[in-house]
């Protein structure tokens, strides 16, 4: 017996090192057939990293104080060494981490990854994303900037068409009347611990979740079924090295993507950091046009898009607040006997085509006024498009059921294909 | 017509998702009528030192008694080629410690009082407006005796701030023509000089780009690093891509 060899039978002793390494890495079977949808999860993972390492840099020098915190960040981008860089890589990191998200929550939707038995793990998986708007949320109101105050004042203000407790919820979230240095310490405190705490914990148990019931694949069999007399499934490979190897090179072309934005063009054309942000927030000038960042523009139009109802404004905070929430859902709301879009029968691939051109669209038209595309008498187009792009969306998930039954499909394989 | 042109201008700027999105909806977008002024492209080269010596010169000069820049430090003028004693000598009025940030000594209460608004800080003035406004922006001035400074602007009308740059560039007057188009009456606005100033039209738009090239500057004086960075970082990744795809092919060999 070498010398490590002893040391690491001397940790095994005490804590499952090895048991560890194999039942996550190196003996955990992934189908070989992963195609290009299957990278968003290891990059979102890498995401993740990038966050927090780059957010404890910038805590470092960021002021959480209203009078402070504006020239803290212009100090983060001119002063501090690398500071500039740093902050990029969060602003960058930030939209990337949506892109990558939605990409891996669209890999579910063609490959059925949310269908038995992996219907806790989609849930956890929906759970994450509440959570990573939560963190977007509160961090976006830092820098301090017209458009990070106004975009908080609006969405805290939501809480206040809440019926009779509204407005009393939003002042609680806010501690004091209107958005303020109060508010602006607590969203700090949420963004760099509590959030990222519950993220953590809950990155852990979606990936524990996974190696439980196994990874699905683009034909959305289970590779369990067929086992060699070893117990090992005929058509998974170790994940280290096989994935680990892949996963570099997607990481790479990730990095270069990543790095393109950072270094030629860190403000998107305003989608990454909007244009107004470079204002310091100012509680006396509401700016005439106020649009949260990207990420969050399709449920911002679906809010923009619900009428008054009863004399409240409430009905488009619930249809906002569902349309995250109906996610859920789907692994029971699809019966189909299939779980892949190869095998799935016109019916699914149109309803995803149109919910993908649906949130897209909705997406444009929340980072627009809603009277850029005019209006015919007194509708505005842009509002008719979002109400008519809102009923798309919901009508994936609620017609689904039955569209879901009723759609022809294909034998699947009994082995994967590829 | 012009609205139509210039939202299609506007859109232009825009990046590719949106290209492709508005692409599907084309048809609604012709039908938006646009009625900001049309920008010209200001004719700025952040590499050009120059350049950007002459218009913090201008800077200094016009824009630092009113407007501060409390986030850029006098020093930072290093990386436009100007050395210590050169800022000190040439550009500083009030304090000789070239580690001071450009502030004012006019209060913003004061401002508010005299202007209407207090004036807004310019270190990221570029960022938040955009290059090209700003360069319309300061050309767009005219003599308007029915405002308080006697002076309004077509890119930003009723502004706070009279036409400090008048002597250079002289008085524009504007004319409007309105006559029938396809949405009903139009209005067409221009600008013509009635008196002229001390530079000729040229000059002045010359003078103008050089203070927007330095406002853009100011506004992230690392940018030129960055992008000398950015082409290193690139070439990187591209050099460990081939490296991390050969690996891969190398290890993927005895699957399937």
């Amino acid at each position: 017996m070498t010398r490590s060899q002893a040391f690491l039978n001397w940790i095994d002793e005490r804590f499952p090192l090895t048991t560890l390494w194999k039942e996550h890495l190196s003996e955990y079977y992934a189908p070989k057939n992963f195609n290009f949808w299957y990278y968003f999860g290891s990059l979102a993972l890498l995401v993740l990293v990038l966050q927090i390492v780059t957010g404890i840099f910038l805590t470092m020098n960021y002021k959480p104080d209203a009078t402070q915190a504006f020239g803290s960040v212009e100090y983060i981008m001119r002063d501090v060494p690398a500071g500039w860089l740093i902050r990029y890589m969060h602003s960058t990191g930030a939209s990337m981490f949506f892109i990558v998200v939605y990409l891996h929550m669209f890999r579910g939707l063609l490959y059925g990854s949310y269908r038995k038995p992996r219907e806790l793990l989609w849930v956890l998986g929906v759970i994450i994303y509440l959570a990573l708007m939560a963190e977007a949320f509160f961090g976006y109101l830092l820098p301090w900037g017209q458009m990070s105050y106004w975009g908080a004042q609006v969405i805290v203000n939501l809480f206040g068409a809440v019926p009779f407790i509204g407005e009393d919820l939003a002042v609680w979230i806010r501690g004091d009347y209107v958005v303020s240095d109060a508010t602006l310490n607590r969203f700090f405190a949420f963004h760099v611990i509590a959030i990222p705490l519950v993220l953590l914990a809950l990155v852990v148990a979606h990936i524990i979740a996974l190696h439980e019931v196994g990874s699905n694949n683009p034909d959305g069999i289970e590779i369990k079924k067929t086992k060699d007399p070893d117990g090992r499934p005929l058509d998974g490979i170790p994940f280290h090295p096989y994935y680990t190897v892949k996963d570099i090179v997607g990481v790479v072309v990730f990095l270069a993507v990543f790095s393109f934005i950072i270094f030629f063009m860190p403000e998107v054309g305003g989608y990454f950091l909007e244009y107004n942000n470079f204002i310091p927030a100012d509680p006396l000038k509401t700016p005439p046009h106020i649009a949260p960042v990207w990420y969050f523009t399709p449920y911002y139009a679906m809010l923009r898009a619900v009428p008054a109802f009863l004399g409240t404004q409430f009905w488009g905070v619930l249809v906002m607040g569902a349309a995250v929430l109906i996610f859920f859902l789907l692994p029971w709301l699809d019966r189909s006997p299939v779980k892949s879009i190869r095998y799935k029968g016109p019916y699914y691939k149109i309803a995803l085509t149109l919910f993908t051109i649906s949130f897209l669209v909705l997406g444009w038209l929340g980072t627009q006024p809603t009277a850029f595309l005019g209006a015919i008498g007194k509708t505005e187009i842009a509002v008719v498009l979002a109400r008519l792009f809102t009923v798309v969306y919901f009508a994936f998930f609620l017609l689904m059921p039955w569209y879901s039954r009723i759609d022809s499909y294909k034998p699947k394989p009994k082995r994967v294909t590829e | 017509m012009i609205g139509m042109l210039s939202s299609a201008m506007h859109l232009m700027t825009r990046t590719m998702t949106k290209l492709l999105l508005l692409i599907l909806l084309l048809p609604f977008a012709a039908t938006a009528a646009d009625e900001h002024v049309r920008l010209d492209q200001a004719p700025i080269d952040i590499r050009d030192a120059a350049s950007l010596q002459r218009g913090a010169k201008i800077f200094v000069n016009y824009c630092l008694n009113c407007h501060s820049a409390q986030y850029m430090r006098y020093n930072r003028l290093v990386d436009i080629g100007l050395t210590d004693q050169q800022i000190r000598d040439n550009l500083m009025f009030a304090s000789n410690k070239v580690g001071d940030t450009m502030t004012v000594a006019m209060r913003k209460a004061d401002g508010a009082k005299w202007f209407g608004t207090a004036p807004p800080d310019l270190t990221v003035v570029a960022r938040s407006r955009g290059p090209d406004w700003i360069y319309t922006y300061l050309r767009s001035y005219y003599r308007d005796d029915s405002t308080t400074t006697g002076w309004n602007n077509l890119v930003f009308p009723s502004v706070a701030m009279p036409h400090v740059l008048w002597e250079l560039q002289g008085q524009q007057v504007l004319t409007v023509e309105t006559h029938e188009g396809a949405h009903g009456k139009e209005q067409h606005r221009t600008l013509a000089l009635a008196s002229a100033g001390t530079l000729s039209s040229p000059e002045y738009d010359k003078l103008v780009a050089d203070l927007v090239n330095y406002l853009v500057f100011m506004g992230e004086p690392m940018q030129i690093t960055r992008t000398r960075m950015g082409y290193v970082v690139l070439m990187g990744l591209a050099v460990l891509f081939v490296l991390a795809y050969l690996l891969k092919k190398e290890y993927w060999k005895d699957v399937h």
